[in-house]
């Protein structure tokens, strides 16, 4: 059996934990029940139905193809842009670099509304880019960077990629050999965890999008506030169940994903 | 004698990092094909960043150059000099297994798959590590990594190897065997191998010659036999094996102690002088009649010998290393003798 346990103290941890996590769980429950309920104000004894998931998958089809479609440009961009700007960052130990690395995090702690507005001011007269998905995309690789970056970067740290770049290059290897034989493959856990933040951050970003969005680049988000302004009570909530149905699987993929190849570092090819 | 690999020269090589930390003097120093020198200090004393410079991982201040076999490399990044390296921390790299380790440089070189092969097989059996082929490096202890890196940085025939505290990650008892191995490996090889460390046993065991450093410069240059019997300075004297410093007078071919006189071969000067006596050419004799004499204060039994302070013979107490065979104790009184020739003056302080 378990070693000593304090019975009563192990109970109240437990019941504390049910309690915080129904206190964040329920809501969200209760929210797609009422997607699926006839009439939320008469409640569920007025039937369940699928109505208005059909009605969202009628009205919105395109925020939620778009959403995805952002969501993979985003990651990316990010991977393309954040890899390599972490291994550079990681390397180079100069002032400069720890100056760029506060810039690259300084989205974080800027309102995203700011952010957003910063973008209209400067690219809004561009109008054929600003009309286009194009323009929320370039807000969300802004917004979702600093994850990719700091979350490669910590990686670094932990692996000493540092002596293990070192080692390649005293091998002959070329900076981009380097890059793709050592220094990606022992960067995995960081950019499976990196790739991971910047999906489900652009999937559900709103407030940026919402600055930036036209009524033809709508996503997810933005249409749920759409909806939640402009139509049933239940509309907006079968359009949170349709979210749920779609995230929680790329969630859990990438979740397993992490979890077979990522928590060992020696990964086989 | 000829070895294989290439002759290096440092030309005035200074380091000034960035932050204004000047971790290296200008050094000058040759390296011939085929031997082996160890560049031996404590931490801090410059003879990392001289080895990360010969590499190719760092680059002189202006006006230091690097030449391999005469030719200038300074502007030649690491990935194109042909060298070999040993890390301490190995750097293996986690996501290949032993074989594509040791393949590496092979493989980079665009050696044909069959060949690459069969040297890596050659140097499996080399260092001793058959069997771990395909192996992940997590799977292996402390000691069958450093055999790889070995293999590894061996593996491309480089021009000049460069170990840097190769062994120092390794417990005691391992580390004193694979420094067999190694040494095995270096004369077998006979390539061009410079060699960090801080551990003086080490560098005796290892090098042709050793580069004692401190504080960015060098100490003193010469074989194992030169730096331990007669070091250029008291630094090198107390950082290379046990050694008794005496500061006192010199006064007709003696040293004026307060236990004694003790005759000095090369006692030509006068005056004030410091000498140095390792602790093994000092023999304990009967205290009746001894020229120099002192008590023992304390004697720690070793095994293979036992270690004795003797106070009263100088001003401080002498270390004297006793065969095991001769039975002292703590506050008996002892007579000292000592082979003049075993008494090195050492020029003045230059700490």
């Amino acid at each position: 059996m378990s070693p000593i346990r304090n019975q009563p103290i192990f109970a109240a941890q437990l019941l504390f934990t049910l309690v915080v996590a129904a206190f964040l769980i329920v809501p969200a429950f209760l929210s797609m029940l009422a997607g699926v309920t006839v009439n939320y104000f008469r409640g569920i004894q007025s039937g369940l139905t699928l109505q208005w998931v059909e009605q969202v998958w009628q009205l919105y089809p395109d925020t939620i193809f778009r959403s995805f479609v952002i969501a993979l440009a985003t990651l990316i961009v990010t991977l393309v842009v954040g890899v390599p700007a972490a291994y550079a960052l990681h390397l180079r130990s100069g002032r400069l670099s720890r100056a760029i690395e506060e810039i690259i995090t300084l989205p974080l702690a800027i309102p995203g509304l700011a952010i957003a507005l910063a973008l209209l001011l400067t690219y809004g007269g561009f109008s054929e880019f600003r009309r286009s998905w194009l323009f929320i995309l370039v807000g969300h690789a802004i917004f979702t960077l600093p994850f990719m970056v700091r979350s490669v970067m910590a990686v670094f740290a932990a692996t000493d990629v540092k002596t293990l770049d070192e080692g390649a290059a005293s091998l002959g290897a070329s900076l981009w050999r380097r890059f793709r034989d050592v220094i990606v493959p022992n960067a995995r856990p960081g950019i499976l965890a990196g790739s991971l933040m910047v999906v489900t951050l652009s999937l559900g970003e709103f407030n940026l999008t919402w600055m930036l969005h036209t009524p033809l680049t709508k996503t997810l988000p933005v249409g749920l506030a759409d909806s939640y302004a402009s139509m049933r009570l239940e509309v907006a909530s079968a359009y949170t169940l349709v979210f749920f149905v779609m995230i929680i699987p790329l969630l859990i993929a990438m979740q397993i994903f992490a979890g077979s190849r990522g928590n060992t570092l020696g990964w086989r090819r | 004698m000829s070895g294989h690999g290439v002759a290096v020269r440092v030309e005035a090589c200074a380091k000034t990092f960035a932050d204004g930390t000047r971790a290296l003097d200008p050094v000058t120093l040759q390296f011939a094909r085929g031997e082996t020198v160890v560049l031996l200090g404590p931490s801090g004393c410059g003879k990392t960043t001289l080895l990360r410079i010969i590499a190719g991982l760092e680059r002189p201040d202006a006006g230091g150059s690097v030449h391999f076999n005469e030719i200038d490399v300074t502007r030649v990044p690491i990935e194109r000099r042909n060298v070999g390296m040993v890390f301490q921390s190995y750097a293996l790299f986690p996501n290949m297994n032993v074989a594509e380790n040791i393949g590496y440089g092979l493989k980079i070189r665009g050696i044909a798959d069959a060949e690459r092969k069969a040297r890596v097989a050659e140097l499996v059996v080399l260092t001793g590590i058959g069997g771990l082929e395909h192996r992940r490096i997590d799977q292996l202890s402390g000691g069958q990594r450093q055999r790889v890196a070995l293999a590894r940085a061996v593996a491309v025939r480089p021009s000049v190897l460069l170990l840097d505290e190769p062994l120092t990650a390794l417990d005691a008892a391992l580390r004193e065997r694979l420094r067999g191995e190694l040494d095995r490996l270096l004369r077998t090889l006979r390539i061009t191998a410079i060699y960090v460390t801080h551990d003086q046993s080490e560098a005796m065991a290892l090098g042709d010659r050793i580069v004692v450093m401190r504080k960015g410069a060098i100490a003193q240059i010469g074989s194992p036999r030169d730096v331990y019997f007669a070091p250029a300075n008291r630094f090198v004297a107390e950082f290379i094996g046990a050694a008794n410093i005496v500061e006192t007078r010199c006064d007709a071919g003696a040293l004026i102690l307060p236990g004694g006189r003790l005759p000095v071969a090369d006692g030509t000067n006068s005056g004030a002088v410091t000498a140095m006596i390792r602790p093994e050419s000092i023999a304990i004799v009967a205290a009746d009649g001894a020229i120099l004499s002192g008590q023992v204060d304390r004697v720690s039994f070793v095994g293979d010998r036992q270690r004795a302070s003797i106070s009263g013979a100088a001003e401080k107490p002498l270390t004297v290393d006793v065969p095991n065979s001769i039975a002292i104790a703590a506050g008996d009184r002892v007579g000292l003798s000592v082979d003049p020739a075993a008494v090195r003056l050492l020029p003045g302080d230059v700490s």
